[in-house]
């Protein structure tokens, strides 16, 4: 919200310099983002307000007049075509610039800043010049100069009469009580320690009662507390004064006329925002008598044209303020296009009356009509403040438009409440904020406040009344905030808690999880986030020639933001082959994992399944590229599985197993899946090459895996001894085995392990070997076999005799022949 | 005899001293040492020489062929010692061409600053709880005072799903039900880190999905001066020991008091520059008392029992500590971003 100074010192005053005064305020929780200096551009020694003296013709043109103005430190001639200065005027207030003042240039289009020069325009010298507003960067407005109120004080710089500092105040939801220069002013006051005087304002009541002139009837008061009404006859439509437009549009707001402006300028004034009606426009009901204003509920499908000129057709849920014959207005939100001030309006039916603020919210947001009274009206405003806007308003329309305003009000008050009482515990203080404070210290921040204050019979409450505009305080909680936001934030201790440390019981899925990121990240891999909203059709992408996947099985955003971050994705496998294609436009190698969730529907629950998955993809030079490393070969399959292995190993699980796999998007002779326990924990493989396409991924492998966190962890065991060292000589041998294809590797060496025992520490398969000499269907696997005994240094025979026996149950298990 | 032992000596090392080579010190070693050699022969000449002489001439024969065979060894060494070092020079590489490129992995800058933070509030005795991101309309708001139609609701723009009820989580917030849950009736603290959506343009200060860390603390004693010493002990590990820290009002409303930190802009030193528009000040978390209706919601009678709760974006964190300018290069998993935080 926009806060002009000088307006607020109209309420309250201070003596802080203006940097201490925005600290004050955004400790006070009132957070200044911004000031603004209106003026501070205008030289204080070069653009003046003055007076004219006296306009004559120019000579030598029609259309140029020339004027003498007393800026009350001289008098100057100048020439000027300003379409409201005329022959014989004189006594206007001006503002006067001389020569060298800087000001913008009223005819370009763009901001040009230009200073002023002395010079001859047709042939009379103009000594300076008197300013429009564009000229001063007040408005656009620079059909005319600026003509200031007859008030003005001549001879005093512009800047101090037209300028000033406004605040831009960032207010949180609870403030709704600031939302004006009233509520600032008592935060001002509260916050440098004044009593704050709520301001009086004296109403001329002149024409006859307004009782009998209107009938007026509340008939949802669940929706409208209080309904206040003043009548004005006899305005008269003008421009408001000078200094309620300045002040308007200081605030942000732009000036109409008299009746409209001073509505507004009460709004943001006081808080309460009031309509006004054409008193002649509103229709009594249909069995006759004065015109009558009813407070209701709008049928469904109700039609009503607001002021801005659209039609609305309502639902029914909006409150309507209507006259004997239909709807007038959109109670807080908007009025009717019928009803409203014209040029020809005589007769003002003031409004100023409260409403539920969650139904404004509701009708404010569906008709996509953020008005300011609809967004005070939202927040919450004060019920008692309707009778103190009518004579506000009432004596402005009074003196600024010649009104007779009609002797009392019209004031339905339905919803009146009495005052809150808030029992506060003084014990609380030292409870929640760590200090402790007389009782006299917390009464008189709360007194400082507007708060009444009580203490109970044994002292150790305060009874506490709640002023009405404090709609925000109901309970102690409340009061709390608003001590320690007096006593000041920055004042309260700082400790570490005192209270004993709870027993820290061990994270395991936690450290499973941070511990398989370690390892991958050992293993070479770059860890990727990726957006957990994905479309169906990327998902499609690692199907291809599927059909589109059944969009109710998944997780679906109502509003999303665009249709790529629609659905929520059941496989982490697209968005990070999404980014792998993205960064192989900036780099020949990829690897990368990610570990985040995907959401799965539960039959029966409603909320989803979000299990853990660990994606990881590879693809480019096994090596980075180097002097060392001209050609590498790409990575492939096998460098995944060794991935993949190492995460295994690390993690400690136990029981895992490959086995040939399918997935639509991998390779079908080059996919494996990861089986713990004979259960699938994940799958791995080369991408198939129309996925690979369809992603938009070079011809080559791309090796991509999807593992499922939680299986890995439960199939995890910690180490639970160490397995002892020996210090005995070790004996190598070599062993190649001729089998069929189709023996599964794996099986050969867990024969070779199982047959070994104890002995044998370790088989490393290092060569694999399919070639004419083998015949067909055949492969040679070569192991090297390392045995050593815990106590003894083996002899070369005893080697020999253990892997003699290994070759027997080779030959015994899968036909094996031996290669020499 | 003597005369010719002289003669031996002196043509010995005259020719030692022109021995370069392994072969050349074998000839001499030969030529004078040698079963052959000059010595030897002088020796085996002793016998013909009258007896009275021979224990002198004998003498010095011995005498001289130690001496040649210490010249012998001291040569070898020198030999070898020259051959190592002309082997070495041989060896000799240009030890400025780069090195072997290891391809070495990174750990998300989130990830890192998620195990930061974590580690801190480990320190300071808090567990790590998490919970979903899909989360219904009651725990993300109603159990938070968010009823419907609340005016804050605005604060937290919100993915609904087209399942009634259910929204992505705006905040870890709702992770605070869940954990007074989860630890009734014990006094417990926790930080909640995780994923979070919000309803809003993509800038380069805003993304619709962000991590958060909420903090929560439950206890029989727990006070504001606790959060402020908490959240400095925090923020002095986190950015240094000389950070400072400055509370003022704010609104949540699931805290009352609530507040907002703010930590003097460490670019500037609080004198205000780019970085903290000037005011000297960035915000870094907001934070509060639990209101007294969330703790009845979790279980716990506010009359017994109080406590604190805070959150901040890990991301901001990051950006403020590595002077990261665009959130969107979080998320966009560019790995020329991602391996600058090795």
């Amino acid at each position: 919200m926009r806060v002009p100074l000088g307006w607020v010192r109209d309420l309250v005053s201070w003596d802080l310099e203006l940097p201490a005064l925005c600290e004050r305020l955004t400790l006070g929780g009132l957070e200044v983002a911004g000031v603004e200096q209106v003026g501070a551009e205008w030289d204080r020694t070069k653009i003046w307000v003055g007076e004219v003296l006296r306009v004559e013709q120019h000579p030598n043109a029609d259309r140029l007049v020339l004027a003498t103005v007393d800026y009350g430190h001289g008098v100057l001639q100048v020439v000027t075509g300003a379409p409201n200065l005329h022959v014989g005027d004189h006594g206007q207030k001006v503002v006067l610039a001389l020569e060298g003042a800087r000001l913008i240039d009223g005819h370009s289009d763009t901001l040009r800043y230009q200073t002023l020069k002395r010079g001859k325009i047709r042939g009379i010298e103009s000594a300076g010049m008197v300013c429009s507003e564009k000229e001063l960067g007040i408005s656009n407005e620079h059909e005319g100069i600026l003509i200031l109120d007859a008030d003005a004080p001549k001879g005093v710089p512009f800047a101090d009469y037209y300028g000033d500092t406004v605040l831009d105040l960032d207010l949180t939801p609870n403030l709704a009580r600031c939302f004006s220069m009233l509520g600032v002013a008592r935060e001002v006051a509260a916050l440098t320690g004044q009593r704050f005087v709520e301001p009086e304002y004296p109403l001329q009541t002149e024409g006859p009662a307004i009782a009998g002139q209107v009938e007026i009837e509340v008939a949802d008061p669940d929706l409208c507390p209080r309904y206040s009404a003043a009548l004005i006859r006899d305005v008269h439509i003008a421009p408001s004064p000078g200094w309620m437009q300045r002040r308007l549009k200081l605030a942000g707001m732009r000036p109409i006329n008299n009746l409209v402006d001073i509505t507004n300028y009460v709004m943001l004034e006081l808080g309460q925002p009031l309509h006004a009606f054409d008193y002649r426009r509103l229709r009594p009901r249909a069995a006759g008598g004065v015109p009558a204003i009813i407070v209701r509920r709008a049928k469904p499908g109700e039609r009503m044209n607001t002021l801005d000129g659209a039609q609305h057709t309502l639902s029914g849920q909006e409150l309507l303020i209507t006259d004997g014959a239909g709807p007038v207005g959109i109670a807080g939100v908007m009025g009717g296009l019928e009803s409203e001030v014209t040029e020809q309006t005589v007769d003002v039916l003031l409004e100023a009356a409260n409403f539920d603020n969650i139904s404004i919210r509701h009708t404010s947001a569906a008709l996509k009509l953020p008005s300011e009274a609809a967004q005070r009206f939202g927040r919450g405003v004060d019920p008692e403040l309707t009778l103190v806007a009518l004579r506000r308003a009432a004596e402005l329309m009074r003196t600024l438009a010649g009104g007779t305003v009609a002797r009392g009000f019209v004031d339905l008050y339905p919803g009146k409440a009495p005052l809150r009482h808030v029992t506060f515990p003084l014990a609380e203080v030292p409870r929640q904020l760590g200090i402790s404070l007389a009782r006299q210290e917390v009464e008189g921040m709360l007194t400082l406040l507007g708060f009444g204050c009580a203490p109970t019979g044994d002292g150790t409450a305060l009874e506490v009344v709640v002023p009405s505009y404090r709609l925000d305080v109901s309970i102690p909680a409340d009061l709390i905030e608003e001590v320690a936001r007096l006593y000041g934030y920055d004042r309260l201790p700082t400790t570490l808690i005192a209270e004993e440390m709870p027993h820290l019981r061990p994270e395991p899925a936690l450290e499973r999880e941070e511990r398989a990121r370690d390892v991958l990240v050992a293993c070479g891999l770059t860890e990727i986030i990726t957006y957990s909203l994905n479309t169906l059709e990327s998902e499609a992408r690692l199907a291809p020639g599927a059909p589109l996947p059944d969009g109710t099985r998944y997780l679906r955003v109502a509003n999303p933001l665009s249709r790529e971050t629609e659905y929520l994705r059941q496989t982490l496998m697209a968005s990070v082959l999404e980014a792998v294609a993205r960064n192989l436009r900036f780099v020949e190698r990829v690897a990368v994992f990610e570990i985040g969730h995907i959401y799965l529907r539960q039959e029966g629950q409603a909320l989803p399944a979000e299990p853990t998955k660990i994606c990881i993809a590879l693809t480019g030079p096994r090596e980075p590229r180097s002097w060392l490393a001209q050609e590498s070969a790409n990575m492939d399959y096998y460098d995944l599985k060794g991935i993949v292995e190492a995460l295994c190993r690390h993690l400690g699980v136990q029981g895992a197993s490959f086995e040939p796999g399918t997935h639509s998007a991998l390779h079908p002779g080059r996919a494996a899946h990861l089986l713990v326990n004979g259960q699938v924990a994940g799958v791995l493989g080369e991408l198939h090459p129309l996925v690979r396409q369809q992603f938009d991924l070079p011809e080559q492998a791309v090796c991509l895996a999807e593992l499922d966190l939680a299986m890995l962890i439960a199939a995890a065991q910690p180490v639970a001894r160490h397995t002892p060292i020996s210090r005995m000589p070790t004996a190598k041998l070599d062993l190649a085995v001729v089998v069929d294809e189709a023996v599964p590797s794996d099986r050969v060496e867990a024969t070779i392990r199982e047959t070994g025992g104890a002995l044998l520490v370790d088989v490393v398969l290092f060569d694999v070997y399919r070639g004419q000499q083998l015949g067909a269907g055949k492969k040679s696997l070569a192991y090297s076999l390392t045995f050593q005994s815990p106590d003894k240094t083996l002899t070369s025979e005893e080697a020999v005799q253990q892997r003699d026996r290994i070759v027997r149950a080779l030959q015994r298990a899968f036909q094996a022949e031996i290669r020499s | 005899m003597l005369q010719e032992l002289e003669r031996i000596e002196t043509e010995a090392k005259a020719k030692l001293a022109l021995v370069t080579t392994a072969d050349a010190l074998e000839a001499w070693r030969a030529e004078f040492l040698g079963k052959k050699g000059a010595l030897t022969a002088a020796l085996r000449s002793l016998g013909k020489m009258p007896p009275e002489e021979r224990p002198a001439a004998g003498q010095r024969a011995n005498q001289l062929r130690a001496e040649l065979e210490a010249l012998l060894a001291e040569k070898e060494e020198q030999l070898a010692q020259e051959a190592l070092t002309a082997e070495l020079a041989a060896g000799a590489i240009d030890v400025r061409l780069p090195g072997r490129p290891q391809a070495l992995g990174t750990l998300h800058i989130t990830s890192q600053t998620l195990r930061r933070i974590t580690d801190i509030f480990h320190g300071m005795g808090f567990q790590v709880y998490r919970s979903g991101e899909v989360e219904d309309d009651v725990t993300n708001f109603q159990l938070l005072n968010l009823p419907p139609d609340h005016p804050a609701r605005d604060m937290w723009s919100t993915f609904y799903l087209t399942d009634p009820g259910l929204l992505l989580r705006t905040h870890t917030s709702p992770g605070q039900i869940h954990a007074m849950r989860h630890y009734y009736p014990e006094p417990f603290r926790v930080i909640l880190p995780g994923k979070c959506y919000r309803f809003e343009q993509v800038t380069s200060r805003h993304e619709f999905m962000f991590y958060q860390v909420e903090g929560l603390v439950v206890g029989h004693n727990i006070t504001m001066a606790d959060l402020k010493g908490v959240l400095l002990n925090f923020a002095q590990q986190m950015f240094g020991p000389e950070r400072r820290l400055r509370f003022r009002p704010s609104y949540f409303p699931f805290t009352e008091p609530s507040a907002e930190a703010d930590m003097d802009c460490a670019l500037c030193g609080g004198k205000g520059c780019h970085l903290c528009k000037g005011t000297g000040w960035l915000e870094i978390l907001g934070c509060g008392m639990v209101h007294p209706q969330v703790l009845r919601n979790g279980g716990y009678d506010p009359a017994v029992y109080s406590g604190f709760a805070f959150g901040m974006g890990p991301e901001r964190i990051a950006m403020l500590k590595h002077g990261i300018d665009d959130i969107r290069l979080f998320y966009g998993a560019d790995v020329r971003f991602l391996q600058q935080f090795a």
